[in-house]
């Protein structure tokens, strides 16, 4: 095809969404060149997603139009999508955990590709290329989540997209293991391949991307070229405003809170990491932080501490305020001072179909708000109470105490969890991923609350992936890969690319050290 | 071995696999139906349906492939109520199930009124050559009616499409995920409802199997909890098509049994002996379900679960 | 194009509306199933649903009727509020039944203020043996209670017709002594059977089956609503119904929820067996399928698990057997009809229901565009 007047691979013209409550995206503008690498910034529920949604099919704008090379389309579906060329790796990895590798991809091609054994040649025929090492016929269930990622790519690739999509890549990924990324990525750029960058990272996008598009609350910010821009300039455009600063108080630890004791666990299932030899210690006044990537045994450890899960393979492994507490559940070391914020919050930390005081009573029942032996009634006043008391202090906008918790966004039932589980003056805090899918301005209400509470004593151990907010509020820090816990590391003595490497279990004695010093390296890069 | 050990192991097979072949039906048919990821407790209100259906038809017709091929479609169409409420409308699919189930008794002691007391041509058995030699299995195996024939090769269709097709893939993967299913671009909706009333199709001629070929009458709530059975052999089967047909087999026997005691005077308490079928598939299922790992690791992962895309 | 969209809120007024919904499509159906048959819908609507109440007798029939379905809906949705699905309390009532009869033959001993309460509990002791096996099954094997209290209904079936059938020289356990060898068991002496208003002279009732049993029934309403509403054991069955990983998280026992939550139903449904026996039945018989147990899951769901609304659902529910036997009689239409209208009442039911958590929307379809390039 000659192309005399150059035409623009994708563009789109005045594209909106509008859900019943909310306009995800309004009269967005954007046009993608072949071979570029063009950015989407923005904060979570920017609508980052929803606009690339709609380029890949899976739903369709309210208005606006859709170029693709020069022609006006729909893309009603993905298979239409794909079909065009465009590929998309999602954020939630679309895998079917049961099938093969080779299974998965099968079925993103058309039926009359349908022949497994000369695909799964093709797939190892790809991946060597593009140096994503896959085994076809291993099931995606027992694949790390790099190689689902892996998986994901070489699906998209095999069929020879003009456009990639990549839907916040990297959220998963040790930093390491972020350059092998980048460096598939430049090579398919510079092949012709254009691709869209979805991130909320800063520091990547201005090592990766020629160009940047703003989002923020539907609305594109600002266009911009991220090698010309400072972090904070783009950090404005996404935001609206500074970052906010945390406040750190003057630390004294007391007494160990909380500490694991050479925990070790067997999986349950194939969906679960197994624990081995962990320990840690948390003292009053302290915030401990474990970092990891998810899915190496966060929430086998989060639930063995919180009593959701009991019976490892060693009595009295976890002790709460000098009480092993082995076999008791967790209303039971609730009693001891522990409380806990789940990182999932609708049907975990919260029952989304009921309202918000039969929320706030699901651990708020000690405060006093029962009565009665053999069957307690509820106190219906003591419940409103506390309920209103939850929704003031802690600034959570909603409908008032009769509204139903999946009625809340992200930021306002997080700020609500994490003020009913504080205004049980807890001893020790366990907090999981305590800002995943908040807000900026939620996000650093709550660390500022567990900074405070720390302050007056509690020990307070937070588990999560970002490494930022690690560093930001925690004094202490260890790193969980594939089951097992490095030493403990004060934050002031180690730094962000040393708690990478450990993240690929690369600490002393890690689970990566574990292979040869030749394979090391490699290994880094690949988990 | 004596002679009559051996005539006695082979009647007991034969009989426990006639009662095999409508579980074989309505089992491998729900099979299909929870791999999508739809659970479908209608299933004995889908097989009464299909068996008065099939029963009236042949006595009106007095073609046994006539009534049965009916009582195949009705199943299918009452499976489409099931298939609208909860796919469409999103209704709760246990609810929805047990609603099926009573509907179903309902219509067919309504259809059935006049049927009672009627009977249908008796249909002809045929021995397959060579195999039906085979001393033991081969008297019982291959000494089926031509519909008893049908099952089983529609029960290793079944194996062989879920296993190695890229429809039975869809339908695995609708069921596993069907978020992802529609992400990729697969539609949740159609693949749910083909299976569901395939399903139906299928209880339709487990049902026309009872009343044309096993019992030749008519009766109301003839089917007495064949269906439940065959959806707990499901759970038995941990969604394995293969041990599935071999659970069939396994569960006929155990119904054969009663019959076959009965018949040679065996004193064994009868009532004792109606119940085992019922009490071998709770232990069945308790043994299935102890070990969590095991038994959940094969169940679709959306199982029960509406989709609203 | 009409488009199903999610409301932020359920719609209280739905909740309500949808069952009365439901009722208003049930009859639309019958009267079109009707007017199908040739019969004039008219005097077919009067057979079916006017003419069984329109006496005092027929009356005292519906609350007999409607007083098993409502004691027995009342436990089954303490436990399908907290996602336990007991589908077996027909089983577990005929368990009462079998538990009772024995009590009300053997125990004649006793003064009848002590025979009676012994019956009963008897009963509910049937209920609570049938419960507990498929609540030991669950906790113990993980074994679905949904699939093994359903088994335990043809099992108790099997039950019923050993201790009932028997040969005169060698008599069942239950079997009437007198009785020529029938599967029956004796007529139950007056000191077992629960005085009827008739012989409580109540002049209103004279012409009428109603017995005492029916105020145990009243009992139990507001004693259900005070622990479903206002206890801390019925918030948590709620909370494990509605997010199971929640009440892990709270730390509510689990195992001990489906003991209670199975307990109370085949405690109450084994209840409803006993008195049925020594209230309107009078005998146990081998080919007892009373039917309760089934209609009782319809009134719970259609009664919205509201023990308020399940003992309004259970008149409803009634009034489909009155208006079955009713129509066997004068249209003579199978009996069978009655689970027709039920099992269509529940499909209706859960079709409006979807209506609470969705509202309706007009959109309109996308304007033509070439699709892909």
């Amino acid at each position: 095809m000659i192309n005399i007047i150059k035409k623009p691979l994708l563009q789109l013209k005045n594209i909106s969404k509008v859900y019943p409550s909310v306009v995800a995206n309004d009269q967005i503008n954007l046009v993608i060149e072949p071979g570029e690498i063009h950015a989407v910034l923005g904060e979570n529920g920017a609508g980052k997603s929803t606009l690339m949604k709609m380029i890949y099919g899976v739903s369709q704008p309210t208005v606006g139009d859709i170029f693709w090379q020069g022609k006006q389309v729909s893309i009603p579906n993905p298979a239409t999508a794909r079909k065009m060329g465009i590929g998309m790796v999602f954020q939630h990895f679309a895998l079917f955990e049961t099938l093969t590798v080779v299974e998965n991809v099968a079925l993103a091609l058309e039926a009359s590709e349908f022949n497994l054994s000369v695909l799964a040649n093709k797939i190892e025929e790809v991946s060597e290329r593009y140096g994503l090492p896959i085994n076809p016929y291993q099931s995606v269930h027992s694949l790390s989540v790099g190689e689902r990622q892996r998986v994901e790519i070489v699906r998209c690739l095999l069929q020879d997209p003009k456009l990639l999509i990549m839907d916040e890549p990297t959220s998963v990924l040790t930093p390491q293991a972020v350059q092998t990324l980048f460096k598939t990525l430049r090579k398919l750029s510079s092949e012709g391949c254009a691709i869209l960058y979805i991130s909320h990272k800063l520091d990547e996008i201005q090592t990766l991307c020629h160009s940047a598009m703003v989002l923020r609350h539907g609305k594109v910010t600002g266009h911009a070229n991220p090698q010309q821009e400072t972090a904070s300039s783009l950090a404005q455009m996404m935001i609206g405003q500074a970052l906010p600063e945390v406040k750190k108080a003057q630390k004294t630890f007391t007494e160990v809170r909380l500490s694991v004791d050479g925990l070790t666990t067997k999986s349950a299932s194939q969906f679960e990491t197994a624990l081995s030899n962990i320990n840690l210690k948390v003292h009053g006044g302290e915030i401990v932080g474990i970092a990891g990537v998810s899915g190496n045994g966060q929430n086998e450890l989060v639930k063995y501490i919180s009593g959701e899960l009991t019976g490892s393979s060693q009595a009295n492994n976890v002790v709460i305020m000098d009480t092993p507490v082995d076999g008791k559940n967790c209303a039971q070391r609730r009693e001891l001072g522990l409380v806990f914020v789940p990182e999932e919050r609708l049907g975990r930390g919260a029952v989304p179909v009921l309202d918000l005081k039969y929320n706030a009573l699901l651990t708020g029942y000690s405060k006093n708000m029962l009565t009665g032996g053999a069957i307690k009634w509820i106190k219906p006043k003591k419940l409103q109470e506390f309920t209103d008391s939850c929704i003031e202090d802690n600034d959570v906008r909603c409908g008032g105490r009769d509204a139903i918790a999946k009625s809340l966004s992200g930021g306002n039932l997080q700020k609500f969890i994490v003020g009913r589980e504080l205004a049980l003056s807890p001893k020790v805090v366990l907090v999981s991923q305590p800002t995943w899918g908040v807000d900026v301005g939620a996000a650093s209400f709550i660390r500022q609350e567990l900074i405070d509470l720390a302050s007056t004593g509690a020990a307070v151990l937070v588990i999560s992936e970002e490494i930022e907010e690690l560093f930001e509020i925690c004094d202490t820090l260890y790193v969980i890969s594939e089951g097992q816990l490095s030493p403990a590391t004060a934050a002031t003595d180690t730094t962000v690319s040393e708690i990478g490497l450990w993240m690929a279990g690369m600490w002393p004695d890690g689970p990566a050290t574990l292979a040869t010093n030749d394979n090391t390296a490699a290994q880094a890069q690949g988990v | 071995m004596s002679t009559e050990l051996i005539l006695s192991l082979t009647s007991l097979l034969a009989i426990g696999l006639g009662y095999a072949i409508p579980l074989i039906f309505a089992s491998m048919g729900e099979l299909v139906v929870e791999k999508s990821g739809v659970l479908n407790l209608g299933v004995e209100g889908m097989m009464i349906v299909g068996a008065v259906t099939a029963f009236s038809v042949t006595v009106d017709t007095g073609s046994v492939w006539l009534g049965l091929l009916a009582g195949g479609i009705a199943g299918t169409l009452i499976s489409v109520i099931f298939a609208v409420l909860a796919i469409h409308l999103l209704t709760r699919q246990v609810p929805t199930g047990l609603a099926l189930t009573i509907f179903g008794l309902g219509l067919s002691g309504y259809l059935g009124k006049d049927l009672v007391g009627k009977t249908v041509p008796d249909s002809i058995v045929y021995p397959v050559p060579i195999l039906k030699e085979i001393p033991i299995l081969g008297d019982s195996l291959f000494t089926q009616t031509l519909p008893g024939y049908l099952a089983i090769i529609i029960g290793l269709v079944v194996v062989y499409v879920l296993a190695k097709t890229r429809i039975g893939l869809i339908v695995r993967a609708v069921g596993e995920s069907p978020e992802v299913a529609h992400s990729i671009g697969f539609s949740v909706r159609k693949t749910r409802y083909a299976a569901t009333l395939f399903g139906g199709l299928m209880a339709g001629l487990g049902g026309g199997y009872i009343a044309l070929i096993q019992q030749k009458f008519w009766v109301e709530n003839m089917t007495a909890g064949i269906g439940w059975i065959a959806l707990i052999l499901v759970v038995f089967s941990s969604w394995k098509p293969f041990r599935l047909i071999l659970g069939a087999i396994f569960f006929g026997i155990i119904s054969g049994l009663s019959f076959y005691m009965q018949a040679k005077n065996y004193p064994i308490n009868p009532n004792l002996l109606n119940s085992m079928p019922f009490i071998a598939s709770m232990v069945v299922l308790c043994i299935t379900s102890a070990n969590s790992k095991r038994s959940s690791a094969n169940a679709p992962a959306s199982l029960g679960q509406s989709y609203h895309s | 194009m009409i488009m199903l969209e999610p409301r932020d809120q359920p719609s209280r007024l739905m909740q309500w509306l949808s069952p009365l919904l439901a009722v208003a499509l049930t009859v639309l159906c019958g009267v079109l199933f009707f007017s199908y048959l040739g019969l004039e819908v008219k005097g077919a609507f009067y057979v079916f649903f006017i003419e069984p109440v329109s006496s005092m007798y027929g009356v005292g029939e519906l609350l007999l009727k409607a007083s098993p379905l409502c004691l027995i809906a009342l436990g089954l949705a303490v436990g399908y509020r907290a996602n336990i699905w007991n589908i077996g309390a027909e089983g577990q009532m005929v368990l009462g039944g079998i538990f009772g009869t024995y009590a009300a033959m053997y125990w004649l001993a006793l003064p009848s203020y002590l025979l009676i309460p012994a019956i009963l509990l008897m009963s509910i002791l049937g209920g609570l043996l049938w419960a507990g096996i498929v609540a030991a099954l669950k906790n113990w094997f993980n074994a679905n209670e949904l699939l093994t209290s359903l088994m335990l209904v043809y099992i108790s079936f099997q039950l019923l017709l050993q201790v009932m059938t028997g040969t005169q020289e060698n008599l069942a356990l239950l079997q009437d002594p007198n009785g020529a060898g029938f599967p029956i068991s004796p007529l139950f002496e007056m000191k077992a059977m629960l005085p009827m208003f008739s012989e409580l002279n109540w002049s209103l009732w004279s012409t009428t089956r109603m017995h005492v049993g029916i105020f145990i029934t009243l009992l139990f309403i507001p004693v259900m609503w005070l622990l479903v509403n206002r206890s801390f054991l019925g918030y948590q069955m709620l909370v494990a119904g509605q997010a199971p990983a929640a009440a892990a998280y709270s730390g509510f026992n689990q195992k001990k929820l489906v003991w209670t939550c199975l307990l109370i139903s085949g405690g109450m449904a084994g209840l409803a067996g006993g008195l049925e026996m020594i209230g309107p039945n009078g005998q146990l018989q081998a080919s007892w399928k009373p039917g309760y147990g089934f209609a009782a899951i319809i009134v719970a769901f259609v009664g919205r698990l509201q023990p308020i609304g399940i003992a309004i659902a259970s008149l409803i529910l009634s009034i489909t057997y009155l208006g079955g036997e009713s129509a066997q009689s004068s249209l003579s239409l199978p009996k069978s009809i009655t689970l027709l209208f039920q099992g269509c009442l529940l499909f209706f039911l859960l079709a409006c229901d979807l209506f609470i958590q969705f509202r309706l929307k007009w959109k309109p379809k996308n304007q033509q565009k070439t699709v892909g390039a």
